[in-house]
């Protein structure tokens, strides 16, 4: 196993890892302002309406097919009687709708922000890498999935156990030295996704509001919870001297 | 009974005069930065008129507010939690921003920077969207003063409601200003409607207000509120209301809008209501009954039962005081004047209105009738149909006798007070015909004809040291009176948050907007959102950089003005 195997397979993973962890919590903890799905439907409907619901629904089943196909270990499976075959049948099945719509999704969304002159002009250049990374890693992953519909690469026995070995931190780098290229590509840009995902607006993916099915509708809340908008804390060194708790430092951003 | 505070409004609209200051200094106040140009917190619509947004009024098509369903339970017209889930990636119903108008600029800068030439250069319009040459061709007021004439004002969706022959009498024409705000509900579709539980309902004032680091950019609030009072911001990608300069009513001083009124038709005060009581009041089968339910929630501050619950429920006593002192609560229940906008939408609304008369005084005038006598005047509303059946429309949900009613209540005033001005007689049974004495109407016309300043607004300020003891009195303070430029990463100190300047801890909301706005306004300053990593062009150093009162560690660039 040579050196860039590791740096590759065991270091990339890892600072990725690292990366979207550390990173999800720094922008939560200073910048919640910036956390925002940063809609562009006041702009633009129609297409919106089309594209946006596939993507979105698409990815999302992409992301169930992950989970069951890379969390889940094969003997599981087999312990409840899908078979190897019955098994594949299905990945492909619903890997191939889902990708699918997923990429018209986004190829209706990429066209709608290339062609709809106010949706590209809030494009940033931050959301442009983002699109192409995602996209990338996308159109690899389905290439994938249409290039093994006859089976003939267990990633189950390989890429699988990778990524579990990554999440267990008993990781074995020749398990994807040895995988086809395309998987291995997809892979390193799934990397470069997840590290890039906390500066992105990818955040969103983790506002889900799912607490709504359960809370009150209308949301009563004092106006002395939290510092609220238009009112400051005091300049470092002038708090007033009846505060009993000590105020956490406001630390300094440091401009360009 | 559980009783809760409400800081209301009420705008007596015979005195409006269309000017639009309100409109243009809270935009001034809360609006004038990018992402939110095409907002107007404070609007004024001429009516009959479509308003702002284009017909927003047309629930069938815009899909705000409640509805109370076959069981007499009151559900979103929108749909529930579980439709918002379903359609959270792109809703089916949000008004774009053509609905409102594109908002546009001038290209100054030709003026003084063309060539020598033949023509007069002129100043093209640009929008502030796409930055493009543009045609205006709609804007927030577009039909004022019933400007472009029958075509537009027929797309009126209360004209529509009220039938067609009215529609062939327009020739009658008759005309008021309706400025409008954010009601501040008491039973809140916008709060109702957004999925991350950003915008709230603040419990000492119950002024709503969106939660800048929670919300999250689903946009169902602008669906829910039938007013369209909800703005996406759609630079920072986050939903922005009236906030009914909640910094201002916390020490005391009303809103910017009612301040600067030019009309001084603006009334702030405190109402007590019965919190538990709402969603029932808001339930009641016939839509008409819907005003009459709404008063029925309130709380008569001067019943000792009532000071006592709500003393009891944590209402500070100075608060209670001034609820009795209420000129709103004076309008909407001693005097029965002032009547809440649309309230079949069942959000129990807090900006109330006294409908006008001046439609049927005018008319009166014009016929060479004498408009101050208390029969020509009563004659005149029961006559004139159309003005009280589109104030109807507009503030009891059709009945027509409640405005019947006030605009009787406000004729007797001014036959009664006539008689005052001239010869000084009080003549008891004009006022008797409205039920009221003549010393009520007295103090009834001095509310509203006189209408001191302090009578306007009884205000009580925020009562910090119950919260956080010390911290906010302090804070309150400073920003009444201070200068705040020093925020760390402010502006002031010509920062922004990581990803441009939408992003970042929020900036106080007071003077800091002021010194963007300042670069904003420059020529150049290009719309859409700016930022993120790889944005590395120096941000324009505001104005406040080079002599903000502290120099900060974050103060180290160059400061190099554009
Ligand atoms: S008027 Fe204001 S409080 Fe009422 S639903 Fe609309 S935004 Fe919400
Ligand atoms: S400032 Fe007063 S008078 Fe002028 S438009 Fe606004 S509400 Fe009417």
């Amino acid at each position: 196993m040579s050196g860039a195997d590791v740096l590759v397979w065991v270091v990339l993973p890892y600072v990725s890892t690292a990366v979207f962890a550390v990173g999800l919590w720094w922008r939560w903890r200073y910048d919640k302002f910036g956390w925002t799905t940063r809609s562009s439907q006041v702009y633009e409907s129609r297409l919106l309406r089309l594209g946006s619901p596939l993507f979105h629904f698409g990815i999302l089943l992409v992301l169930l097919g992950h989970v069951g196909g890379l969390l889940v270990p094969e003997s599981w499976t087999n312990a409840v009687g899908i078979g190897e075959g019955t098994y594949h049948v299905v990945a492909v099945g619903l890997g191939s709708v889902s990708g699918l719509a997923t990429v018209v999704g986004l190829a209706i969304l990429i066209y709608r922000r290339r062609t709809v002159g106010p949706v590209f002009s809030a494009t940033t250049r931050n959301d442009k890498a983002m699109y192409v990374v995602l996209g990338l890693t996308i159109l690899v992953g389905v290439a994938n999935t249409l290039g093994n519909v006859t089976g003939g690469y267990d990633y189950r026995q390989s890429v699988a156990l990778w990524v579990r070995g990554v999440l267990s931190f008993n990781v074995d780098a020749a398990l994807m030295a040895g995988a086809p290229l395309g998987f291995q590509v997809h892979a390193v840009l799934a990397c470069v996704l997840f590290a890039m995902w906390p500066f992105t607006r990818l955040v969103h993916v983790f506002s889900v509001p799912l607490g709504y099915l359960a809370r009150p509708y209308v949301v009563y809340r004092s106006r002395d919870q939290r510092e609220t908008l238009g009112s400051r804390g005091p300049r470092p060194g002038w708090e007033p001297t009846s505060r009993h708790e000590p105020r956490e430092p406001v630390r300094a951003r440091r401009t360009r | 009974m559980r009783v809760m505070a409400q800081m209301a409004m009420v705008m007596n609209l015979d005195k409006c005069i269309g000017c639009h200051t309100c409109s243009v200094t809270c935009k001034q106040a809360w609006t004038n930065r990018s992402g939110v140009e095409y907002a107007w917190f404070n609007n004024v619509e001429t009516r009959p008129g479509q308003g702002y947004p284009r017909t927003y009024e047309d629930q069938q098509r815009w899909q705000g507010g409640w509805v109370r369903d076959r069981r007499g339970r009151l559900r979103l017209r929108a749909g529930g939690r579980l439709r918002k889930l379903a359609t959270i990636f792109s809703n089916p119903v949000l008004p774009t921003i053509n609905d409102y108008y594109e908002p546009w600029t001038y290209d100054y800068e030709t003026l003084v920077e063309a060539p020598l030439g033949e023509h007069t250069p002129v100043a093209r319009p640009k929008s502030l969207i796409s930055g493009e040459d543009m045609k205006i061709s709609w804007s927030a007021n577009w039909d004022d003063d019933l400007g472009g004439g029958p075509e537009l004002t027929s797309h009126d969706p209360l004209l529509a409601k009220i039938s067609a022959d009215i529609k062939l009498s327009y020739e009658q024409v008759f005309m008021f200003y309706l400025p409008r705000i954010c009601e501040h509900c008491l039973n809140p579709s916008c709060v109702a409607s957004c999925p991350s539980g950003a915008m709230y309902k603040r419990s000492e004032d119950g002024i709503v207000l969106v939660d800048q680091d929670r919300c999250r950019g689903w946009r169902m609030c602008v669906t829910g509120c039938p007013y369209k009072k909800v703005y996406f911001n759609h630079r920072t990608g986050k939903a922005e209301k009236c906030t009914f300069c909640y910094p201002r009513i916390e020490v005391g001083l009303p809103t910017v809008c009612a301040e600067t009124c030019v009309g001084r038709l603006r009334y702030i005060g405190v109402v007590l209501y019965d919190a538990d009581r709402v969603l029932e009041a808001a339930s009641v089968a016939d839509p008409t009954e819907l005003y009459r339910a709404q008063r029925s929630v309130l709380l008569d501050p001067n019943d000792p039962e009532v000071a006592a619950a709500a003393e009891a429920g944590g209402i500070p006593r100075d608060w209670v005081q001034a609820a009795q002192r209420s000129p709103v609560w004076a309008l909407i229940s001693t005097y029965q004047v002032a009547l809440p906008l649309h309230p079949e939408y069942r959000t129990m609304p807090m900006v109330w209105y006294i409908p006008p008369l001046s439609p049927v005084v005018d008319a009166l005038r014009e016929t060479g009738h004498d408009a101050e006598d208390v029969d020509n005047l009563f004659g005149a509303v029961d006559a004139l149909r159309i003005p009280a059946a589109y104030l109807a429309e507009l503030f009891t949900a059709g009945d027509v006798g409640i405005v019947d009613g006030v605009l009787r209540r406000l004729a007797a005033m001014r036959a009664y007070m006539r008689g005052v001005s001239l010869d000084g007689t009080r003549d008891e049974s004009v006022a008797a015909r409205v039920g009221m004495s003549g010393s009520q109407v007295e103090d009834m016309y001095r509310l509203l004809a006189i209408a001191k300043y302090e009578d306007r607004y009884v205000i009580p300020r925020a009562h910090a040291e119950l919260g956080d003891p010390g911290q906010k009195a302090h804070e309150l303070e400073e920003l009444a009176t201070g200068c705040s430029l020093d925020v760390e990463g402010g502006p002031g100190m010509g920062g922004w948050g990581p990803f441009g300047e939408s992003s970042g801890r929020l900036a106080p909301v007071a003077v800091e907007t002021f010194h963007v706005l300042k670069t904003r306004q420059r020529p150049g300053a290009e719309p859409g959102p700016t930022g993120g990593p790889g944005d590395e062009e120096p941000a324009a150093p505001p104005p406040g950089a080079e002599t903000g009162p502290t120099g900060g560690p974050g103060d180290d660039q160059s400061a190099a003005p554009r």
